[in-house]
């Protein structure tokens, strides 16, 4: 597949991307703005899949890394990304072929897009977690084997740092220093790969993915029809699970609090319609991490529990939840790569202090998904004696 | 004794009340709006001092909430030329001012917009020294092309300096007189909702000061020398001298003091409001005896602004709105004959069926002067079909499934009945009908802070003081009493990724003005005192 990708495309994306945000990865308006803007100044973007991409392309994925917060009042120059680019290229001594997001979730769905249009290069439409998470470790291509550097950073000046680590783990703590200094976020490069490496490790089809999730959702604004319908049945034969309702209600209290730079917390909803008399817990650190319903766990990490405001279908993200407000919550599940013994090591419940096992939705709602089916990946799932019970456990954060 | 007179030009509309210095309705009168609106101020302030006797030098006070500013930006109308800088660059040059604006404002705005070298971090270093230099350029460029200046700064919230600074360049090129709009005084964190809410304010600066103008002259004609306050979205006061260097901020006022209006009336500070006028319904939610204030960014004339706005559902449905039949049934609204409806209800003698005439025919109401028959099904569909309406939208706004109060105010609330779904008690307090211009006229100054700090150093206790007598300090400046202060809203938003442990927080504190107490109490002359509310 290839498709030429317009302004309109964008808006779509920063929809569905704020979608598989799950919470966190920030707004991606001023990243649409300035893709948009990117788009007008050098013409449009080709979104190519992985099959599109040869055994020798080079192909860099590119990201915004820091604060959201401070992105929506710094907004960029422009040329970070493409400094960072071009001085990997000169490290590497290769000609970049394709740029691709690091993470399809958020406002860093929009970055390769900013660059591509500058350099006239296309963006792979697949992703290193199919979702949003918080560390630059937390990547298919790191679980399966790539190296996160060299890598380098640039800020908004044409300062660029470029980095040589022994892991990714110390890729993700020297550069998160580093952009601090710079003022909040810079711009990455990090993972360069082969296509041949790329098409064996990134989430297929997360950009048209958000892309299409957008356009739903945008479709059901426009006929007046209920937009978190639209959202669950535009995840119908996808790399992703079939999207499920977990619950709605109104949001009674969140707290929250940084520790260690994450913004660590807690809503609690109390239900409306048919969970009339239910509470809803859920626990975030940046993106969400656990729905939990009158103490049942319902959906956690790394499937996808996204906040949606029932009217627009728009995505709530855990900086601008509050009190009193209307939300429906939907469950995704998470593409079949994103859930290998190797992948739940790095980004199961218990890498982020939750002392519960991964339940996949499709186990914790068998019914639901006899009825709508899964993935063919996914079929096992449903088959397995473990098609059981959702876990019913006491859920405490450590740490 | 010292009066204060709280006016509210709503659509439809010039409602006007006096009150006495224990804030008793002296007098109260409903006019409908006129095209220069002024005229219809000066007939009903005229009739409400004809109504009470009172001296009009006896009149302290008058708080005016108008809908003008809203409608010349929807309308286009008198809108001046404006100077757009930005300070933030080598940063920010990513996203252009005016992006995601309606092409028709962009395409006029933009010849005069600049990027400048200035601008802070988060923590308050700069990104680059200001570009004074460049700003002297500028300055001398836009002399006698523009009618005002909006200046932004990266992070001025949490530094104001490179704001005040240019400022002070446009100032003494372009002289005294010249509005100059600063972000930092306007919105909060988040540049383009805040630059964009700046532009606006500095392009109805022009009409800002001739319909504030005009109304203090119609006072003048009456012979009421008071002191004149706007009221603004968040349900406070502010000078008249701020409210025409920051006019955008009086844009949603309209509900807001119908709101502010209902918890005096009736000394409820949480309850659903349920204001409801001749074309439109807006129900809102108190909290602590203000406004909630809206989850998301709000569209202004087709522009995206982050300023602090009231939280509401409004509903296509009042007095005048036409009932219709059709396949589907029978349905009220959001077609209404608005302030027609003396001449054309039938509960008026005329001929078109309104959801006045419907709550008539079923004896809900006694409002007009005819007798309405109507088929009694077509009436008892249409009646319900609105009352489904209002208590889904009311149902919508509550947070909780614990009933919970419910207030009814506005001209049009007489038509629903004593009980909903979900609420404890149905509130119908006395002059309901007035109740926006009563908000008005008690409505209080604030001061508020919204800033990121840092909890490394202190405790979380310390640093919210920190925060709160930055908004006291803030509201004293604008003229609260400060025995009156009180907290109305604390909101904190830890920000990810920085170290630190950076919170965001947001103080907002109110109180009574204080030379209006002073008066109240000594009961002499003016003060004199300029509130300067905001912030």
């Amino acid at each position: 597949m290839r498709m030429r990708v317009s302004e309109q495309d964008l808006e779509a994306l920063s929809i569905g991307a704020a979608i598989l945000g799950t919470g966190g990865g920030g707004d991606p308006l001023i990243g649409k703005l300035m893709a948009q803007q990117a788009l007008a100044e050098y013409g449009p973007v080709e979104l190519i899949s992985l099959d599109n991409v040869n055994d020798d392309d080079v192909v860099f994925p590119v990201a915004m890394m820091g604060a959201p917060t401070v992105f929506l009042e710094k907004i960029p120059a422009g040329d970070e990304g493409y400094r960072a680019v071009t001085r990997m290229e000169r490290h590497l001594g290769k000609k970049v072929t394709a740029l691709c997001p690091i993470e399809c979730g958020g406002m860093n769905s929009m970055i390769p897009f900013v660059v591509a249009a500058r350099m006239g290069l296309p963006v792979v439409d697949g992703d290193g977690m199919g979702r949003a998470f918080p560390e630059l470790q937390m990547e298919t291509f790191s679980v399966l084997g790539v190296p996160g550097t060299p890598a380098c950073i640039a800020d908004e000046w044409g300062n660029v740092v470029l980095f040589e680590t022994i892991d990714n783990y110390r890729l993700e703590s020297f550069a998160r220093a580093c952009t601090i200094r710079m003022g909040g976020y810079s711009h990455l490069v990090d993972y360069p790969m082969t296509g041949k490496q790329v098409r064996d490790t990134a989430v297929r089809g997360t950009v048209s993915m958000g892309i299409h999730l957008g356009r739903a959702v945008q479709a059901a604004q426009r006929g007046h029809r209920d937009p978190v319908q639209a959202v669950l049945e535009a995840t119908r034969n996808t790399v992703y699970g079939h999207g499920i309702r977990l619950f709605a209600g109104n949001v009674m209290d969140v707290s929250r609090r940084t520790t260690d730079g994450f913004a660590v917390g807690r809503a609690q909803l109390q239900g409306l319609d048919q969970y009339s008399g239910q509470t809803m817990v859920i626990d975030f650190q940046n993106e969400n991490l656990v729905a939990v319903v009158d103490g049942h766990v319902v959906a956690s990490v790394p499937d996808l529990i996204t906040l949606l405001d029932p009217e627009t279908g728009i995505a709530v993200t855990n900086e601008r939840v509050r009190y009193g407000q209307r939300v429906v919550v939907i469950g995704i599940p998470t593409p079949e790569i994103m859930r290998s013994e190797a992948a739940l090591k790095v980004w199961g419940p218990k890498q982020f202090q939750l002392d519960i096992p991964f339940i996949p939705l499709e186990e914790a709602y068998p019914e639901f998904y006899q009825q709508v089916g899964v993935p063919v990946e996914k079929d096992f799932r449903l088959s397995t004696p473990r098609a059981a019970s959702r876990f019913d456990g006491q859920v405490e954060r450590h740490g | 004794m010292s009066h204060r007179l709280g006016i509210d030009v709503g659509g439809t509309n010039t409602d006007v009340v006096l009150l006495n210095s224990d804030s008793e309705v002296v007098a109260k009168t409903k006019v409908a709006v006129t095209t220069d609106i002024v005229t219809g101020i000066r007939t009903a302030v005229a009739l409400v001092l004809d109504k009470s006797g009172i001296n009009p030098a006896d009149i302290t006070h008058a708080m005016l909430g108008t809908t003008q500013v809203t409608n010349a930006i929807i309308e286009r109308r008198e809108l001046n030329d404006v100077a757009i800088v930005r300070l933030g660059a080598p940063a920010t040059k990513a996203v252009k001012p005016l992006a995601g604006w309606p092409l028709d404002l962009r395409d006029r705005y933009a010849q005069y917009s600049w990027i400048v070298e200035g601008g802070h971090e988060f923590d308050g270093r700069e990104i680059a020294p200001l570009d004074e230099a460049e700003l002297q350029r500028i300055a001398d460029f836009v002399k006698g092309k523009v009618g005002a200046v909006a200046v932004t700064g990266v992070f001025s919230p949490v530094n104001t300096s490179h704001e005040e600074r240019a400022a002070r360049i446009f100032r003494e090129v372009l002289g005294e007189d010249i509005p100059i709009s600063l972000s930092y005084q306007l919105g909060s964190v988040g540049l383009l909702e805040r630059e964009n809410a700046t532009v606006l304010n500095a392009a109805v600066s022009n009409v800002a000061q001739r319909a504030t103008l005009s109304f203090q002259q119609a006072l003048i004609d009456l012979d009421v020398h008071a002191d004149l306050y706007l009221a603004q979205n968040d349900g406070t006061l502010m000078s008249i001298e701020y409210a025409l260097l920051y006019p955008i901020l009086t844009i949603a006022c309209g509900p807001t003091n119908s709101m502010r209006g209902a918890a005096y009336l009736t000394g409820l500070t949480n309850a659903v409001v349920v204001d409801v006028g001749g074309t439109s319904t807006d129900v809102g939610v108190l909290v602590n005896g203000f406004p909630r204030e809206s989850f998301v960014a709000v569209d202004v004339g087709g522009v995206r602004t982050n300023f602090r706005m009231p939280d509401l559902y409004s509903l296509g449905l009042g007095g005048g709105s036409l009932v219709t039949e059709s396949d589907d049934g029978v349905s009220v609204g959001p077609k209404s004959v608005g302030y027609r409806i003396v001449e054309e209800g039938r509960a008026f003698g005329g001929s078109t069926t309104t959801f006045t005439d419907v709550a008539v025919a079923l004896d809900k109401a006694k409002v007009g002067t005819h007798q309405v028959e109507l088929p009694h099904d077509l009436a008892a569909e249409a009646y319900q079909s609105a009352l489904q309406k209002v208590a889904e939208a009311v149902d919508r706004m509550k947070t909780s499934a614990k009933p919970i109060p419910l207030v009814l105010v506005g001209g049009g609330s007489v038509l629903l009945p004593n009980e909903f779904e979900g609420i404890s008690e149905v509130h119908r307090p006395e002059n309901f009908d007035v109740a926006n211009a009563i908000g008005a006229a008690i409505a209080q100054v604030s001061g508020r802070v919204d800033r990121i700090f840092a909890m490394e150093k202190k405790s979380r206790d310390e640093v919210l003081e920190e925060a709160k007598s930055i908004a006291f300090a803030e509201a004293i400046r604008a003229g609260a009493d400060a025995s009156t202060m009180e907290v109305v809203e604390v909101e904190e938003v830890p920000i990810a990724y920085l170290p630190g442990n950076a919170v965001r927080i947001k103080v907002t504190v109110a109180g009574t003005l204080a030379s209006y107490n002073a008066e109240t109490r000594t009961n002499t002359a003016r003060t004199g005192t300029n509130a300067n509310a905001g912030q």
